[in-house]
Order: C-alpha cells, then sequence, then structure tokens
C-alpha cells in the first residue's frame, strides 16, 4: 500500500521475476547475452543509485525480492510472470517452479502465472494440464520470440497456439501475458508484429490478452488492435522507468494509451529485477501530464493513477482490495471501440 | 539504399575512421565518400541513418579495401533489421568509385556470422535463415517505410496545426503549400522513395496508398499519424539510450579518427 498527498493507492506489480542468468546457469552465449542485454536496460534507464553490480543483478536472493518488492517496494501482490528459456539456460532462467516454491512461503503476496509453449504439441499439452493444476494457474506468460531446438518463435495464430489457448478457456486460465521479442517465425516478418494477438482476441473473447510492454517497440499496433478488441490490455513494464529518463516521451506514451484504450486496461509493473518497484510507485504517483500537453491529452487523476496502479489487475485476477481505496464507478474508457477503426484510413 | 541523402560529412557518434593516407582527414577522398555514403544508409525501423545512430563502430580504408564494421544496441536486435542494415551499407559502399573490395561486419550480434557471411556471399536472407524465414526482406522493408513516412507527415501537420490550420485544413493542401525547409524535404524524398506523387498538386493527407483523406476523417487521421511518430520517436531514444549504455566508455570498439591523402 502507499500513501501521498491523503491518496492511497493498492499496488499489484503486474511482472515480476525471480530468475537465475548467473554463468553457472548460461548454457551457452545466448544465455550471456540474453541477460547482459537485460542489464543493459537496467543500468540505461534506473537512476545510477538503484544500478545493481552485475553479478548481483545476474543471481539475486529471495530475500531481495522480498524486501525490495514488498518491504520497500509498497507492492500489495505481485504476479510471477515466467520466462522459461530452456535453450539459454541450464536450468531454465525463471520457472513457475522456482516462482511457486517462494509464493507457496508468503501466502497472499503473490499471484503464481504459468507458461506454455505451441511447439510441443499434444504431450506439452498435458503438460500444461498438470502445470495448472499443480498451481492453480489464472494466468499464462508467453514469450513468442522464445527460441527452442531449430525454431526462432512463434505465433499466436499458429494452429497450435489455439489449441492451447482452447485449454486455457477450458480450464480457467484466463489472463494471456504475451511478451513479444526480435524472433519469430518466420524470421524475414516484423517479429514485433502484434497482428497474431489480435486474431487470438478475436477468436477468444472471453479471455484477456495483456501484451506486455504494451506493445513497445510497436506502440501504434498495439494502440490499434486495443481499441478494436475490447479484451487487450497493456502492461506498462519497460514502459515505466522511461518516467525517469524521458518523462516527457513517458507522458506521450500513456497519454496515446489513455486515449485509445483507456485507464481501465492499462497495468503497472515493474519487470523486477530489472527494476525496483519502489522510485516507479513513487515517481508514477508524483507524476503530471506536462502543461504543453494538457489539451491534448487530458491530465492524471488519483482515480486514474489507482486503477493502473492495482485495480486493473485485481479486476483480472479476482483479488481482494481493502475498500479505502477503491474508486467510484467511473469508468474511463478510451475511444469508442465501435465506430473509430472502420472510418480511419491506415497510414 | 539510396545514396545521395543529407549525411554528416565523417564519423558520427563514436565512430572509428583509420585510412591508409595522411591528408585533410576523413573529409576529403575515398574516405570521405565512403562515410557519406554509409551517411545514406538508414536504420529501417527508426528511419535514421547508420551514422547518426553511431552504429557504425569502424571504417577502415586501405588501397581501395573497404572494411566497415556495424555495431547494434543490444545482442539480441531483431535480425532482419540488422540484415538490410548490413546489406545496404555494402551496396552503398559497393557503388563508390575507386572501391575494388568492401567487407561489411556485424559485431556483438547473435546472428553475427550468418548475415555476415550471407551478406558477403550474397545469399538472400532466405537462403541464409533457410528454414527458419520464408521469404526476402522486401515486404518488411516495405511495412517500415509507410511508419516513417507516417511519422513525417506527423512532423508537418503538427507545425501546419502550430501555424492555426485545424485537421479539416490539412485535407485541403498540397504538396506545393507545404513550408520550405528539411521537413518538407525529407518527407518528400520517403514519399518518392514510395513511389508516391511528389508533384506540387498532390495532396498533402494521403493515406497509405496514397489517397487523399477527406476532411471528416482527417482528425482520426491525424491522431493515428501521431501514435506512429511518439512510437518511433520513442524506439529512436531507447536504442541510442541502450547503445551508449552497451559501449560506454571502456567497453567495445572504441574512437580511433585516420586520415586520407
Amino acid at each position: 500500500m502507499y500513501e501521498k498527498d491523503g491518496e492511497r493507492y493498492y499496488i499489484v506489480d503486474g511482472h515480476i521475476h525471480f530468475w537465475d542468468g548467473s554463468p553457472e546457469n548460461q548454457a551457452n552465449k545466448y544465455g550471456k547475452g540474453f541477460i547482459e542485454c537485460f542489464y543493459d536496460y537496467h543500468r540505461n534507464l534506473s537512476p545510477p543509485e538503484w544500478v545493481w553490480p552485475l553479478d548481483k543483478f545476474e543471481k539475486y536472493t529471495e530475500q531481495d525480492l522480498m524486501t525490495d518488492v514488498f518491504d520497500d517496494g509498497y507492492v500489495d501482490v505481485g504476479i510471477f510472470q515466467p520466462t522459461y528459456l530452456t535453450d539459454f539456460y541450464k536450468k531454465g532462467f525463471n520457472t513457475t517452479e522456482d516462482d511457486g516454491a517462494i509464493a507457496e512461503k508468503h501466502p497472499g503476496k503473490f499471484v503464481v502465472n504459468g507458461a506454455f509453449d505451441p511447439r510441443l504439441g499434444e504431450p506439452g499439452l498435458e503438460d500444461f494440464e498438470r502445470l495448472v493444476a499443480r498451481w492453480g494457474l489464472k494466468g499464462v506468460k508467453l514469450y513468442t520470440a522464445e527460441w527452442r531446438g531449430d525454431s526462432r518463435g512463434y505465433k499466436l495464430s499458429d494452429p497450435w497456439a489455439r489449441r492451447y489457448l482452447e485449454k486455457c478457456a477450458e480450464l480457467g486460465v484466463r489472463n494471456i501475458h504475451v511478451h513479444k521479442g526480435p524472433t519469430i517465425w518466420p524470421l524475414n516478418r516484423d517479429a514485433f508484429d502484434v497482428a497474431d494477438i489480435d486474431d487470438a482476441a478475436t477468436n477468444f473473447p472471453e479471455l484477456n490478452f495483456i501484451v506486455e510492454h504494451c506493445g513497445l517497440p510497436r506502440l501504434e499496433d498495439f494502440c490499434w488492435i486495443g481499441v478494436q478488441e475490447p479484451n487487450v490490455y497493456g502492461g506498462l513494464a519497460v514502459a515505466m522507468p522511461f518516467i525517469h529518463t524521458r518523462p516527457r516521451w513517458f507522458a506521450q506514451v500513456l497519454g496515446e494509451l489513455l486515449y485509445w484504450l483507456g485507464a481501465d486496461r492499462l497495468l503497472w509493473a515493474s519487470d523486477y529485477a530489472i527494476w525496483h518497484p519502489k522510485w516507479l510507485v513513487e515517481k508514477f504517483v508524483d507524476f503530471a501530464i506536462p502543461e504543453d500537453m494538457v489539451s491534448e491529452y487530458g491530465q492524471l487523476t488519483p482515480d486514474i493513477k489507482r486503477k493502473i496502479l492495482g485495480l486493473n489487475a485485481a479486476r483480472l485476477y479476482n483479488l481482494d482490495v481493502p475498500a479505502p481505496v477503491s474508486v467510484s464507478g467511473n469508468s474511463h474508457p478510451g475511444l469508442d471501440v465501435s465506430e473509430t477503426p472502420a472510418v480511419v484510413p491506415a497510414p | 539504399m539510396i545514396p545521395g541523402l543529407p549525411g554528416t560529412a565523417a564519423g558520427g557518434a563514436g565512430t572509428r575512421v583509420v585510412a591508409e593516407e595522411g591528408g585533410d582527414g576523413a573529409r576529403t577522398g575515398l574516405t570521405g565518400a565512403v562515410m557519406a555514403a554509409l551517411a545514406g544508409v538508414r536504420d529501417p525501423e527508426l528511419d535514421e541513418s547508420v551514422t547518426d545512430l553511431g552504429f557504425v563502430a569502424d571504417v577502415i580504408v586501405a588501397g581501395g579495401r573497404v572494411d566497415v564494421a556495424l555495431r547494434l544496441p543490444t545482442y539480441f536486435c531483431a535480425p532482419n533489421f540488422a540484415w538490410l542494415m548490413v546489406n545496404d551499407a555494402a551496396a552503398a559502399v559497393g557503388t563508390i568509385p575507386g572501391v575494388r573490395e568492401v567487407q561489411v561486419r556485424l559485431v556483438d550480434h547473435f546472428a553475427a556470422d550468418e548475415i555476415n557471411t550471407g551478406v558477403s556471399e550474397g545469399q538472400g536472407f532466405g537462403a541464409t535463415f533457410a528454414g527458419l524465414a520464408d521469404g526476402e526482406l522486401d515486404e518488411l522493408r516495405q511495412v517500415f517505410r509507410r511508419k516513417a513516412l507516417a511519422a513525417r507527415q506527423d512532423r508537418l501537420c503538427r507545425t501546419l496545426l502550430a501555424g492555426g490550420a485545424t485537421p479539416g485544413d490539412l485535407s485541403q493542401r498540397r504538396l506545393g503549400d507545404l513550408p520550405p525547409g528539411a521537413d518538407t524535404d525529407t518527407y518528400l524524398q520517403r514519399r518518392a522513395e514510395l513511389g508516391l506523387d511528389v508533384s506540387p498538386e498532390a495532396p498533402f493527407l494521403v493515406d497509405k496508398a496514397g489517397a487523399p483523406v477527406s476532411p471528416e476523417r482527417a482528425t482520426p487521421y491525424v491522431r493515428r499519424l501521431r501514435t506512429i511518430a511518439v512510437s518511433i520517436e520513442g524506439n529512436t531514444g531507447f536504442c541510442r539510450g541502450l547503445l551508449a549504455t552497451r559501449y560506454s566508455a571502456g567497453q567495445g570498439p572504441g574512437q580511433r579518427v585516420g586520415r586520407d591523402r
């Protein structure tokens, strides 16, 4: 819980990790390259006092996680998003089991999400069913750029992905977090294109699709599918830290998201341990759209911030929100999803 | 790639230029021509010159042989865009009179070996990534040229709106009405690349097929242009920041400027 200027904020961190990127766990040069890439994100966008040494960043402890996220970071509930990368890391980078073991020690603190890989076909489907049962999954995190053997990724529109999404619908795994990366099949297409999420969101209206990093680096494509698909959400991990390094651009991104999707479909997240939730929460609650942009984007209110910081995620995951931090029933729907898309020509 | 764009005369951010001969540094002779050619190579996603972005790590000119090293903001930058930059750099340098041999090497990238070999041996992208790709990159390039054009169009819209025009007015403007300057020049150049009409009578506000946008649709259309521009601008800033972090002092290729004669 975070309190500032008489306003209270219930905080759900929509995207946290407990990973092992240490040299001992790296299976090859790709594993080394992956964690170093994360580390550059961390170093480039964190305030200097929040930058860790590389060895701590590669492998931090359970105690670091609990202290940073909950004791210092104001977070009420953290949502674990696994990232397996078993082709890069011997024991996987961040598995459901790693997360689940911590979650079981700290009841009420975490949501444990799982993952599936449609390339694993029928046997994978059975494993996934067991994973759902074991951890009581309400959500999954998919990384479509993940390498597997000779494959460099997949799309949500692939036939097997559809089978897995049917399974999710059947088992009540309603929240599908999708993270795009630099590789897919086929490699000659834009790997970050979110059109396959559009396709899946249309076919599975009973599921929620949370597009991680709000589609960055394809913010425009994400906004466009978000305006057409009411079950598409934006996760703000990676966009958030720009609040420090490039606040005017952060205001524009947030302004675009609020314009197209509205305040009810955005989920705040730190992407811990890439960024520390404490400074992100503090800066976000203090944040205002710069004066010269207000005519275009409007201004943020405590209610809008409350929704983004926790209430939207609480709705998706049925979390109990203490009554004093609820907002009155007003919705912030963004653009009219029924009329606009058809009449705007494509640039 | 399209040569002839205005570019920096010599090495941009952090570029190491080594030439075999003395003289007036990198600004003249073959080295100058190489740098100008590289300045015309753009990151297809960011629509900016690779020299300006600091992606050119090394240029070595010796006896008609040119070696160029390209570096990118992350180890995992998308391989298709990386391919286009390596390929375009090799093509641009290869057409300079006096260049007998050109080698462009991508460094510090997960697919560097495949891309460097594929480009230098003249294989296509599809053949280089056999089984992982189902074609070449022309369509990808076209998609990002359209996005880049939209962002350039946005920039001019902002200028015109700030000058008192309404979105509906923008639908009535012709290319000949645009304010003279670099933004207009670049916009027209990008339009020409896409094969769109660049005559002074052509409508300014056009969709991806080049069809004029009607006044009643102009407001939401201009909003869409804006989102595309915000996206590209943000990606450019992030890429610049990551490159600076990755190649900060003491790491990666350093800066060394040689001379030619």
